[in-house]
């Protein structure tokens, strides 16, 4: 499965999700790379912090992606939000040496779809007066939050390019589509007022895999899924929270998504708890279809503070959490695999079921 | 199948009978009411599978017969007629329609055949005894806010019925738990009792138990085996499968040793709670209780609105303790308190705290604290 590639690859057709024999008949010069998770958050960890150091008001699109607001940082970095940014890439390729796109405009929207222009390397600025006229040739699909679905709507209608729409009365599109009617009609002449907020809690925690070849056996798909628990439980310790919610994720071969969830009586952020939230949950499902992903999630989340309170009955999960807060001490020394449960220690020995 | 009966009589009943049926069913028939007719009267009769309740009422039967039609909608039929009225049911020639008659209104409802409609056997029963519709009342009353709705812990999904000897003979006893908290509650065992398995009665079935008993001086006999329970009053038969599972040692959950006993006005107790937990938010609804000789402090913190407290005159003179509960649970529990005083044993703050009445001992609550 390829999970990314690079501009080069793409020119012979290759896509991220393709299927690697897929990709390498298409590419057949391309160098496989396993993906390493660690490195990446890590790099983009050091990228934030560079970052930072331009404005605080940073917020995370994804792995690799971050809106800055450097509205008002004239003063402080003597120069101008485009010479800034300039700095900023040139000390990203020389230091880090990675390269990166850059977009500038006057809000979130046109920035997104400026970065977006000239991908890789690139550094565009849309302008507050120019973006009426960059707009007007760009597909409807370019705008933020219009999906296939909806395009396709609005080419049954005959709108195709944004051009289109800035002709169209705001409240004639309101009345045509709702409240995302008005929403066309702002952003088609590049008015945009969300703020650039670096506060965007997590909704969810959550840790999936896909399979090398898909699995139907309620016994290999269990290992898996307590090692996906632990790594829940994992996140949500280092960062004192804990959740109600137990959703299990499942794709099937015929790539239809089927998630069960569960609401805990109270939350939660233990290892043992969602696995086996998860796996009862699991037990249910597993009946023969044949799976080719496995993911589970912790939802509703909430301080740690009221977590795993002592139970009345059970007096064994006291001892079980004990146990789990035990191996957790250990791991932090350790490592992650100084200490394993029995279940996916087997498992592991004769892994090789994972995708790529 | 015809049979003439008074509205008043059939209401009552289908109001017992159709709430036993689920709203939404994957077997079509579990959504029907089944209808015999016979001699003087109607059978009613509804399942879904795990619970049954059969009621007789007085019909005037011209053509004895049997059919099956929808519950919720024959019932919202009946409930809308005039009262007063009389009622015909009548199945139409082609036996495919159940025409329901009173004054000037007429339905027809589609039937699925008797035959189709599923059988809760009973089997043999071990055990049977009689006792006050009161007396059951009281058991379920006083346990059954406690009783577990996680699915993970099944066995925790009902009452727990058994019999005990203790020190004033042997007592017929209710226990449920969650987990954080547990109720207990007793009565004199009947001498038909005596050697009965204890068992789990699900959570809708003490719900429709609680509903059928409305009279407390009402005789009721109940008779169980290991895996049923059926329960009789009047015209009335509820029959109903068992959890299958194993309640846990609840006694060791009980704590023998705490040696702080504060007593305080059980009223005032229970609107200072209710007032100041006002303030909590929906889900954290700690109050903590802060004692010290002859008072207590109700204290509620939310930080996302403001905070609360109150001070109760207690009864304590052990030395000072902050404890936090759930509001919620301890107004659960002080509403099933009978006499005007509560009795609270507590260890520390970290440990189960025991609730009883100050003077009767016929039941007893066990909470877990809060982190506050």
């Amino acid at each position: 499965m390829v999970s990314t590639c690079c501009y080069i690859a793409r020119i012979y057709g290759v896509r991220s999700a393709m299927p690697m024999f897929k990709a390498l008949e298409a590419c057949p010069d391309a160098v496989v790379l396993r993906p390493d998770m660690e490195k990446y958050g890590k790099v983009g960890r050091a990228i934030r912090e560079r970052m930072l150091a331009l404005t605080p008001l940073v917020e995370p699109l994804s792995i690799d992606e971050a809106f800055l607001d450097l509205t008002g940082t004239e003063r402080l970095h003597k120069a101008t939000p485009a010479e800034t940014l300039a700095k900023f890439i040139r000390d990203l390729e020389s230091d880090v040496g990675i390269t990166a796109s850059v977009g500038l405009a006057p809000n979130k929207f046109l920035a997104k779809l400026a970065s977006d222009l000239e991908k890789p390397r690139g550094f565009s600025v849309i302008g507050a007066g120019e973006a009426r006229s960059v707009l007007a040739g760009m597909p409807v699909g370019r705008i933020w939050g219009v999906g296939k679905v909806f395009q396709t709507k609005l080419d049954r209608d005959g709108i195709r390019t944004i051009g289109q729409l800035q002709t169209i009365d705001k409240a004639d599109l309101a009345r045509r589509y709702g409240s995302i009617g008005l929403r066309l009609a702002s952003l088609s002449v590049g008015e945009d007022n969300r703020v650039v907020s670096p506060e965007r809690g997590a909704k969810s925690v959550s840790s999936e895999t896909t399979f090398r070849t898909d699995i139907s056996s309620f016994e290999t798909l269990r290992p898996i899924l307590r090692d996906l628990s632990e790594k829940v439980s994992a996140r949500l310790k280092k960062s004192g929270l804990s959740g109600r919610g137990v959703t299990l994720k499942l794709k099937t071969a015929e790539f239809r998504t089927v998630t069960r969830a569960r609401h805990l009586a109270d939350p939660t952020q233990l290892a043992d708890r969602i696995y086996s939230a998860g796996v009862s949950l699991l037990e249910k499902e597993a009946d023969g279809r044949r799976f080719r992903l496995i993911g589970i999630g912790v939802s509703d989340l909430e301080t740690a503070e009221q977590a795993d309170p002592q139970d009345l009955v059970d007096q064994s999960a006291e001892r079980r959490k004990h146990a789990e807060l035990a191996i957790d001490r250990l791991r932090d020394k350790f490592g992650k695999s100084a200490v394993e449960l029995g279940l996916t220690h087997v498992a592991k020995r004769g892994d090789g079921s994972r995708r790529s | 199948m015809k049979a003439t009966l008074e509205r008043t009589d059939l209401l009552k009943s289908l109001t017992h009978v159709h709430r036993v049926v689920e709203r939404r069913n994957t077997i079509p028939i579990l959504s029907n009411v089944l209808l015999r007719s016979d001699g003087g009267s109607l059978n009613l009769k509804a399942t879904d599978l795990d619970l049954e309740i059969v009621e007789t009422v007085p019909a005037m039967v011209e053509l004895p017969g049997a059919t099956t039609v929808p519950a919720h909608m024959f019932y919202d039929i009946v409930r809308k007629l005039p009262d007063g009225s009389q009622v015909v049911l009548e199945t139409t020639s082609d036996n495919s329609t159940l025409e329901i008659r009173a004054g000037r209104s007429r339905f027809t409802l589609q039937m699925l055949p008797e035959t189709d409609f599923p059988d809760l056997t009973a089997g043999e029963f071990s055990h049977g005894f009689p006792l006050t519709a009161g007396d059951i009342r009281k058991l379920i009353d006083t346990t059954q806010f406690a009783i577990s709705t996680e699915e993970t812990r099944y066995y925790l999904n009902g009452i727990y019925l058994h019999t005990v000897d203790a020190g004033n003979g042997q007592q017929f006893r209710a226990v449920a738990t969650d987990g954080h908290r547990l109720a207990q509650a007793e009565v004199p065992a009947p001498s038909g009792a005596s050697g009965m398995p204890g068992i789990i009665v699900p959570r809708k079935t003490v719900g429709e138990i609680q509903k059928l008993l409305e009279d407390p001086e009402a005789n009721v006999q109940i008779e169980l085996s290991e895996t049923k329970i059926r329960i009789t009053t009047g015209s009335i038969i509820l029959t109903s499968k068992l959890i299958d599972g194993t309640f846990p040692d609840y006694g060791r959950v009980i704590p023998q040793g705490n040696d702080k006993e504060m007593r305080v006005d059980r009223d005032e107790f229970k609107e200072a709670v209710d007032r100041v937990s006002t303030i909590s938010s929906e889900r954290g609804r700690a109050v903590k209780l802060s004692l010290t000789e002859g008072r207590m402090v109700l204290t509620v913190n939310n930080p996302d609105s403001g905070s609360a407290t109150e001070e109760v005159a207690v009864e304590y003179d052990a030395e000072p303790l902050e404890i936090g509960f759930n509001s919620r649970y301890l107004l659960d529990i002080a509403n099933q308190l009978s006499s005007d005083t509560a009795l609270f044993r507590l260890a520390d703050s970290g440990s189960p705290t025991l609730i009883q009445d100050n003077t009767v001992d016929d039941c007893l609550f066990v909470l877990m604290p809060m982190r506050v």
